[in-house]
């Protein structure tokens, strides 16, 4: 009975999203309905090209990289009572840094240049989020509104120097900065067509939750996130805390766009601005900030846009079907909040009301 | 000399009038919409997808009636019940306002880029302009005073509106309600009532702007259509102050930055083309630094706000 109560919060936590997740899943069906399409096939679709085959899982994987480290930089803050959207942003300059340190380091053994590649990445997207954090905590500007202005700040500095002064002469149709060089790839995970950067993210995201979970590092952001008054009563500056977990959560972002220019593009241009930073968003809530379910939740939704592409073309259904499904899911999350802690089957029974309960 | 070709570099700042007043209709519009919703004591982030979803159903509407102003009674309506969902949402226990607001900032979104699909291509009816330039000789300054009935319904709008807020019983029920929940209760008022219809109206007026986007400039339906007009609208409310004359003029300062990029394009400057068009978001940022602070709560911010309330 009492490892049963160890693990109610647990179930709850897992229960009220899954319940969310179906709820979600009706809606879209009667959206579906209403333009016209059988939700049995759209379902079974969304299956096939998601998670159907072989074929599906490498491209569910391949989006479900990016989307790890664009919901840590969700989560990461979070914890530090943040709430950060600007992640779509700290990815484009994060690409933009990568494609930079990739033609400064050229010359150099591929290993190095990869390392600084990504290490220019993930500093780049820090300083941008972490430029939230400090305007918050110092200037006491909203962190939502001012990382989403950072946001569309970075991507039109992307776009400026992918088309002005970074722009290689020989990419002619499509803007973009010279290539890092096949050499410097970043290749595949041994015996699968999925890059490492699926395996970096989950690294990232692993590290993140045994950090949080299991050091003083996790309790003081929690402490600094839940009251930051008491947090600097108990001696705890405020401000790195603030700051550091805007760093964090940026230079997850700015991984990813690095990775997307190693690994994918090999070179910036407006290509890495897909969308990853706004699922991110999506897929951080999903998993209430939760850095470890924050992996499993980014499959999930690497699979529903990896599918949207099988809607499209067997249902003739416009690309943004995903979007739709994506933002009802998105709504019933917030809404299902509501249920935490308001359901009986969750809350803790005292040994003698067990007792009443298991009988007849 | 003749003034059409005349002009020369004095082109720029009239390109810029012009262009304030067109691009700030939307910002005015929302921004007054958020204004009433703040007042209220919550915060709405997903009027950036409303406006989305408002130019969509607007330009559906009048492309399908043949009546550009029908199209922007639906963007209004679209509006308002995107506004009700996030109204009825927050009322419930624990439900984040912020949350919600980015959760319908990507829903609305979604929904118009799939609903539009079919409208990238179809010209739909567009709202007609009031041509005030009608006695000048110059081409330039007749387009440039070329001004739509919705900026001047707006401006309207923000002078009832700033009375409505000190001198009417409605206005001071407002007030309360944002101010404090308990106050109002005490008084005898009903505080969720009149958040959601907070809400309402501010999605409704949100849709309109939206309307303006598709339906006169830039007038055509596409997935480029807003960039963040609806947040930067949300910011500008803090601007502002939650004053709605000072909606108007932060709308037209804010419309101003918008326009310099494309006037300068129309000038042949083109290098910088990317940097002069994030102009709105550094200033909207540069403001909010400006008139931020850790330490003290906003001068009049309604206290119920958590955006605020630290």
């Amino acid at each position: 009975m009492k490892l049963m109560q160890r693990f109610l919060p647990l179930a709850e936590a897992i229960a009220i999203p899954v319940m969310a997740l179906l709820v979600a899943m009706l809606l879209f069906a009667g959206f579906v309905m209403a333009v016209g399409q059988s939700p049995v096939e759209v379902y079974s679709l969304l299956y096939q090209g998601g998670f159907g085959s072989a074929f599906s899982w490498q491209n569910t994987l391949l989006r479900a990289a990016p989307l790890i480290l664009t919901g840590l930089a969700v989560a990461i803050p979070a914890q530090a009572g943040m709430v950060i959207i600007g992640g779509e942003g700290a990815l484009a300059l994060g690409a933009l840094a990568a494609a930079v340190a990739g033609a400064t380091l050229n010359g150099a053994s591929p290993h190095w240049v990869q390392a600084g590649v990504l290490a220019a990445g993930a500093l780049c997207g820090g300083v941008w989020i972490g430029l939230s954090g400090w305007l918050r905590h110092y200037r006491g500007v909203n962190e939502t509104i001012g990382s989403l202005l950072l946001s569309y700040i970075g991507i039109a500095l992307l776009n400026f120097f992918v088309e002005g002064p970074l722009k290689d002469p020989a990419s002619l149709n499509k803007p973009s900065t010279a290539p890092i060089g096949d050499a410097n790839m970043i290749g595949n995970l041994p015996g699968m067509d999925v890059h490492y950067g699926l395996l970096f993210g989950a690294i990232f995201a692993l590290i993140t939750w045994v950090v949080l979970k299991f050091t003083t590092v996790g309790f003081a952001l929690r402490t600094v996130g839940g009251n930051p008054r008491a947090a600097q009563m108990a001696g705890l500056q405020v401000g790195y805390w603030i700051v550091g977990a805007a760093f964090a959560g940026g230079a997850a972002a700015g991984l990813a766009g690095a990775i997307e220019v190693a690994a994918v593009q090999g070179s910036a241009n407006a290509s890495v601005v897909a969308g990853y930073g706004y699922a991110g968003i999506l897929v951080a809530f999903i998993a209430r900030q939760n850095p470890f379910a924050v992996i499993p939740v980014a499959i999930l939704i690497g699979g529903i846009n990896a599918a949207g592409g099988m809607l499209q073309r067997r249902l003739d259904m416009p690309d943004a079907s995903v979007l739709v499904l994506q933002g009802i899911i998105f709504v019933v999350i917030i809404a299902s909040e509501t249920l935490n802690g308001r359901l009986r089957i969750f809350k803790p029974v005292s040994p003698m009301s067990a007792v009443i309960l298991t009988k007849p | 000399m003749n003034a059409a070709d005349g002009l020369g570099w004095w082109g720029v700042p009239l390109a810029i009038f012009a262009g304030a007043i067109r691009v700030s209709t939307p910002y005015l519009l929302v921004s007054l919409g958020e204004c009433i919703t703040e007042k209220s004591g919550r915060i709405n982030l997903g009027l950036e997808g409303v406006l989305i979803m408002g130019a969509m159903a607007g330009y559906g509407t009048s492309l399908l009636s043949g009546s550009a102003w029908l199209g922007v009674l639906a963007a209004g309506l679209v509006g308002g019940l995107l506004g009700l969902l996030h109204g009825l949402l927050c009322s419930l226990r624990r439900v984040n306002d912020i949350a919600i607001g980015i959760s319908i900032m990507l829903l609305g979104t979604g929904l118009a880029f799939f609903l539009g699909k079919p409208l990238v291509q179809p010209q739909a009816p567009m709202l007609s302009a009031i041509p005030f330039g009608f006695w000048s000789d110059s081409p330039q300054i007749q387009s440039a005073l070329q001004i739509n009935p919705l900026f001047l319904i707006g401006i309207a709008l923000a002078v009832l509106l700033h009375y409505a807020f000190r001198y009417t019983r409605w206005g001071m029920q407002l007030r309360i309600v944002g101010d404090s929940a308990d106050a109002a209760l005490a008084l005898g008022y009903r505080v969720l009532p009149t958040r959601i219809l907070a809400t309402i109206v501010g999605g409704f007026l949100a849709g309109v702007g939206g309307a303006f986007l598709s339906l006169y400039y830039p007038g055509s339906w596409n997935e480029g259509l807003s960039s963040g007009q609806g947040i930067i609208a949300v910011a500008l409310v803090i601007f502002a102050r939650w004053e709605p004359l000072r909606c108007l003029w932060a709308s037209l300062l804010f419309g101003g930055a918008g326009a310099l990029g494309p006037a300068l394009q129309a000038m042949g400057v083109t290098s910088g083309y990317y940097l002069f068009n994030a102009a709105p978001y550094v200033l909207t940022l540069g403001i909010l630094i400006a008139t931020s602070s850790p330490n003290r709560t906003l001068a009049g911010a309604p206290g119920e706000l958590s955006l605020v309330r630290n």
